[in-house]
């Protein structure tokens, strides 16, 4: 019956994933209950909204800033096959704020954040503090879980807004150095072809991203294996994890707005 | 007191504890030792509800842990832990006052810190050490703190989770003369487990020593020497033969 051996290894793999989704669904549960229950940890969320959304700020903004500058140049050679280049600002503006502003700062902060909650969190487990702060009559979820989810909730919308501008600002520069756009004019079309709906889309995105992002680390953190090899895993899992939901919800949500 | 009746808990195949039962009497030192993987850490961690036990009851004052309200329950206790546990991104005097900072024990920040600085005295730390991370500490330093935190508030019941390890003798000697001297001067309850038999001859009012997952001996320290038992013999002159395979 060694034929059927595949099989019974696709049906293993279906089986842990069931689970793995079970958990986190478990986990995600007793997050949300334990964010609308006090108390609250004030410390922690502020301390949690400067790692999460000041200290990213420089690596969006590189991000967005090539982004947009490269976008510009696609969109012109593109364009030039059917004489449609005078679409550059609009297209660059509504690519970046609806879909790559949020989608590239929810992977940047998946790949800097996700994996330092997965590896601070998992260190604490190895390292007895999590066994310590219940022993302190502080629940690990409320303490450490819930300010970073809310924390990552709120700011990496902030941080795509920000990044949208500087991705938009990418596109200005290099349409306007390299393929001769008029700066007002560019500024006028890009501020008259956008609408609120563009923008508040892409924001509410990155707010699930934000949610995703902190909670995949978390989870991937609080499940961490034993010893260094443990935590590394933690942090890779909360950085895949955290990006192929990104790019699944991406999806889901651009079908429910659009 | 503490009471435990036939403790169970297996992780998978592996059955730690196989029906432990042992009392703690209110007040008293109790010392448990034990070699690597008996068990020790779980009974411990069973008590304070970081692990549940498969089987079998664990009575606080004659209630059931399993069914106390925990915030309550855990504030009759400190812990000082193998490594420290200390909180890395906190500073040494917000990890004594962890709990004075927040939930039901609360203090103004002022009182937590004169608080903190008091216990970090007690235990031989001077002020100066309070704004420190423990990044910046020795292990010595970092058991200390661990000690301070474990006493902020006055628990009824402290637990010491290998006290000396990693520490050389002198500091062993020292941690060792804190706790015997900070559990008589509360008169707390206290349950230690160590492998280190010059911290069970220094803590212990009563020993009990965990083997295959049950109590084999327990008795008065007094009595450790001459208790004819010979897995506790073979375990206190630390001799590679008898009953207890050197290699598990």
């Amino acid at each position: 019956m060694i034929f059927l051996h595949p099989v019974a290894a696709v049906g293993r793999s279906f089986l842990a994933l069931l689970a793995i989704i079970g958990r986190v669904t478990l986990y995600l549960g007793a997050t949300l209950s334990h964010l609308v229950r006090p108390p609250f940890y004030w410390r922690e969320f502020l301390s949690a909204l400067m790692t999460i959304g000041y200290f990213s700020l420089p690596v969006v903004g590189l991000t967005m800033v090539f982004t947009g500058g490269a976008l510009a140049l696609q969109i012109y050679s593109g364009g030039a096959r059917f004489n449609a280049e005078a679409v550059v600002p609009q297209i660059v503006a509504i690519g970046i704020v609806r879909e790559l502003g949020p989608v590239l700062t929810g992977l940047m902060v998946a790949g800097r954040v996700s994996a330092a909650i997965a590896a601070e969190i998992g260190t604490m487990k190895v390292t007895e503090q999590i066994d310590a702060l219940v022993t302190l009559s502080t629940h690990p979820l409320k303490y450490l879980t819930v300010p970073r989810v809310l924390a990552a909730t709120i700011v990496v919308p902030v941080l795509a807004a920000v990044g949208d501008t500087i991705g938009i600002l990418g596109g200005y520069l290099v349409g306007t150095t390299r393929l001769g756009f008029n700066a007002a004019t560019y500024l006028q079309n890009t501020a008259d072809f956008l609408e609120a709906a563009d923008i508040v889309s892409g924001l509410v995105k990155a707010s699930v991203f934000g949610f995703i992002v902190a909670l995949m680390g978390c989870y991937h953190g609080m499940n961490s294996g034993r010893g260094a090899q443990g935590v590394g895993r933690a942090t890779t899992n909360a950085v895949v994890s955290a990006s192929v939901l990104i790019l699944a919800s991406n999806y889901l949500l651009t079908e429910l707005f659009f | 007191m503490i009471e435990l009746h036939d403790v169970h808990k297996a992780f998978g195949s592996n059955q730690v504890l196989r029906g432990m039962t042992l009392t703690i009497p209110k007040g008293s030192s109790m010392v448990i030792i034990g070699g690597s993987g008996t068990g020790k850490s779980v009974a411990l961690k069973c008590i304070l509800g970081l692990i549940r036990p498969d089987a079998g009851t664990i009575l606080l004052d004659g209630q059931n842990v399993a069914q106390a309200d925990r915030d309550p329950f855990l504030a009759r206790f400190g812990m000082l832990f193998q490594g420290g546990a200390l909180f890395d991104s906190l500073t040494v005097w917000q990890n004594v006052a962890f709990r004075l900072l927040r939930g039901a024990l609360k203090r103004p920040k002022e009182e937590a810190r004169a608080i903190a600085i008091e216990k970090l005295r007690r235990v031989g730390l001077t002020p100066e050490t309070a704004d420190l991370y423990p990044a910046e500490l020795s292990g010595g330093m970092q058991k200390r703190v661990g000690l301070a935190r474990a006493i902020a508030a006055d628990p009824e019941i402290i637990f010491f989770d290998e006290p000396t390890t990693g520490l050389d003798p002198i500091m062993a000697g020292v941690i060792n003369e804190l706790i015997r001297e900070i559990v008589t001067e509360m008169g707390a309850t206290a349950m230690t487990i160590t492998h280190d038999m010059s911290s069970v001859r220094a803590i212990a009012d009563n020993v009990a020593m965990l083997h295959a997952g049950k109590i084999r001996w327990t008795g008065p320290v007094a009595d450790m020497d001459a208790s004819g038992d010979p897995y506790l013999t073979q375990f206190i002159t630390g001799s590679a033969e008898g009953p207890i395979e050197a290699v598990r």
